[in-house]
């Protein structure tokens, strides 16, 4: 699942699309910790996926930050277009 | 009276500063005033300075003055303070009372310059920095003031700026003397770090206690001591500067390059003399780099034809004579000389002046002639400066001290006879080449008519320098007239008598011969140059005298060789390593740095998933090398 998200990260240009393969690479470190917590009968597993939605939370909020500048600016959400910084 | 010391150079020294301040928004009258006023009360503060020296002389014969102390590190100790003997005394009187009258000239002489009041800014802060020379008590001091002076030249040599000319006149004076410098700092240091003072007078005491007749160090000392005296001096090997000197204002050329600065070197040999009688081999050098410049210069003023050369070149030979007075511990003679070549010197180079302002700057003296009738004050300036210059017996000041400084080389126990003919040959040539300059100006056809008439302010200052070049002499009689050495006595609390060893000549025999030798070269100029033209110019134009007068014109070739062994080399350095090797580090560095930026700049895409497709791969290394290890 994790690979799966790093691939939709790496292969999709639509930044929509970007921030929902960080979301499900993100939903996937939280399942790894829970099933890791569930598997040892340890309670820091459940702890660390609450953190992660705290932090997916705030990633999701300037990621659509994010989004709608680029839309704005260059009136379509491929990343590519945003390559002016060119060293 | 002698506690009003200090105003002597700081009045100058004030004026200069006035000028230098306001001097662009101040009529040229008030500037003259300022320039002239300054200088004129420093000579009469003088003047009552040496009045109670000669009545109530200060106790031991010198008066030390300290102001403040300059600097105290450890166990160095300088202050600003000034010293005054009889030595010093004679210097100060003959510097400012000079320098007083050339500024009254130069105020009508350098009338509707631009530059006027910069041009008395310059004067009289030469003033100052000769007197800070002059009276320093100790050898920094000295220094200071011996820089001062040499800035001062400098400012002056390439006062008209315009011209590229004698922007390099200025430069080659001023880099030539900072080599004698260089030879003089050493030997300060030297001083300082084997006796442990700059104090002039303490620095003597304790060498005498402390060196040998003869010791090395002594000889060291005396000998980069010569050579700072030979660059302000001009004397060989440093004396190029001296004639190329000539492109500032006339003004200029009699105050610093010929009555006061060049004598600098004089006064700092006369001052140590007791180094020099501690080292034999030092003080004989001194006095054949005297005998030496006055034959080389005296052929080079032979040949010249521009009026200021001339008279340039002539200085050079004179001050030769003061140096072979030094060098044989005639030491007296030395400082007598200098005074009344002070007053002759100047009064020819303010005749030239008035020469050349009335032939509309030209200074080939082959273009004039026959000047006699229409500038007579200029004529018979020329005709006593000349006279005294070459040493006219009786009458004139010049044959007073030559003769001393002759009788010197030939009969202290240094000196010897081949010296003093020398000396005897010097005086053939020097009479030669003045009379030369004097017939070719004032006499025969008449070129050009001179057209300015000049005004009384310079007038005045060459009457008076006329008197002073015929009477000047009178203050010492040799024994053959009377016996009355006034001027020896005088400076007997600052320096040593001439020692009387034994001469092959009684001194009226040797003075024979010197006025032989005068009127030898009286008669050939006559001969040569008024008579018979002719028959000088077929000599000069054939195949050996034309080679003859080239050398010399050139000053036996000294430049074109200096410029072979130091310019040209030195040049072609600069420009082969016009990139500078040593920068190669820092340039190298900022290279390999900037490499690096425009390889690695080519990874800044602004692609975000090429970003983030690095981040993973870098990741996934990481982890494999981390796993691995």
């Amino acid at each position: 699942m994790f690979a799966l998200g790093l691939i939709g990260l790496l292969v999709r240009r639509n930044l929509l699309f970007i921030l929902m393969a960080i979301e499900v690479m993100l939903n996937a470190s939280g399942l790894a910790f829970v099933s890791a917590g569930a598997r040892w009968g340890q309670a820091d597993g459940q702890v660390m996926f609450l953190f992660i939605l705290t932090v997916a939370a705030a990633e999701v909020a300037v990621g659509l930050a994010l989004l709608l500048r680029l839309y704005h600016r260059f009136h379509s959400l491929d990343v590519d277009a945003a390559s002016e910084m060119r060293g | 009276m002698f506690h009003l010391l200090w105003l002597v150079p700081a009045i100058p020294f004030a004026g200069a500063a006035l000028l230098m301040i306001f001097g662009p928004r101040m009529a040229h009258r008030t500037a003259a005033w300022i320039g002239c006023c300054s200088i004129g009360i420093s000579a009469v503060i003088s003047m009552l300075i040496a009045w109670q020296f000669l009545h109530q002389p200060p106790a031991g014969g010198s008066y030390t003055q300290h102001l403040w102390t300059w600097m105290s590190v450890a166990n160095f100790h300088l202050g600003i303070s000034f010293y005054l003997d009889a030595l010093s005394l004679i210097f100060m009187l003959v510097v400012t009372f000079v320098s007083f009258f050339i500024h009254v000239y130069s105020s009508e002489y350098m009338r509707g310059d631009e530059g006027f009041s910069r041009f008395f800014a310059y004067m009289n802060l030469f003033v100052a920095s000769m007197l800070v020379l002059l009276l320093g008590s100790n050898l920094l001091l000295l220094y200071l003031g011996w820089e001062g002076v040499g800035v001062c030249s400098y400012l002056l040599i390439g006062f008209w700026y315009t011209d590229p000319k004698n922007g390099l006149a200025a430069q080659k004076a001023f880099i030539t003397t900072r080599v004698g410098d260089t030879a003089m700092a050493v030997g300060l240091y030297l001083l300082f770090r084997q006796l442990g003072t700059l104090n002039i007078q303490s620095l003597m005491q304790a060498a005498q206690h402390q060196w040998p007749h003869g010791s090395v160090y002594a000889t060291a000392a005396g000998l980069l001591l010569l050579g700072g005296a030979c660059g302000k001096s001009a004397q060989l090997p440093l004396q190029t500067w001296l004639p190329d000197a000539m492109a500032g204002p006339t003004p200029t050329s009699a105050l610093i390059h010929a009555a006061t600065m060049v004598t600098a070197g004089v006064y700092l040999i006369a001052r140590t003399h007791v180094l020099y009688s501690l080292a034999p081999t030092a003080q004989l050098a001194v006095a054949v780099v005297g005998a030496a410049t006055l034959i080389a210069a005296g052929f080079a003023a032979l040949v010249q034809d521009d009026i200021k050369r001339i008279l340039a070149y002539s200085t050079v030979s004179q001050i030769g004579y003061m140096f072979l007075g030094l060098g044989v511990g005639a030491w007296t003679a030395a400082i007598f000389h200098f005074m009344t070549h002070a007053f002759f010197k100047a009064l020819l180079f303010l005749a030239s002046g008035m020469v050349i302002t009335s032939m509309h700057h030209e200074q080939n003296i082959f273009k004039m002639g026959g000047l006699r009738k229409e500038l007579p004050l200029a004529y018979w300036a020329f005709v006593i400066g000349g006279c005294s210059l070459a040493g006219l017996p009786l009458v004139t000041a010049g044959f007073y001290s030559k003769g001393l400084i002759l009788w010197g080389a030939l009969s202290s126990p240094v000196g010897s006879a081949t010296l003093w003919f020398f000396g005897v040959i010097g005086v053939l040539m020097t009479s030669l080449y003045t009379f030369r300059l004097i017939f070719i100006t004032f006499h025969g056809p008449c070129h050009h008519k001179p057209s300015q008439k000049t005004g009384w302010l310079m007038g005045v200052p060459v009457i008076v320098l006329m008197t002073l070049s015929v009477v000047g002499g009178f203050v010492e009689l040799p024994s053959y007239l009377g016996n009355h050495p006034w001027f020896t006595n005088f400076l007997q609390s600052a320096l040593p008598a001439t020692a009387e060893g034994h001469a092959p000549l009684t001194e009226l025999g040797a003075e024979g011969i010197v006025v032989l030798a005068f009127f030898l070269g009286l008669g050939a100029a006559w001969f040569f140059f008024l008579q018979r033209r002719e028959l000088s110019e077929s000599m000069a134009g054939s195949g050996l005298g034309r080679a003859l007068h080239r050398w010399w014109y050139t000053d036996w070739g000294m430049d074109w060789l200096y410029d072979r062994l130091f310019v040209r080399p030195v040049g072609w350095f600069s420009r082969t390593n016009k990139k500078d090797a040593v920068d190669l580090i820092y340039t190298g560095t900022a290279a390999v740095t900037r490499s690096g930026w425009s390889s690695l700049r080519l990874t800044e895409t602004g692609r975000v998933r090429w970003y983030a497709t690095a981040l993973v791969v870098g990741t996934v290394i990481f982890v494999l090398i981390v796993a691995l290890l």
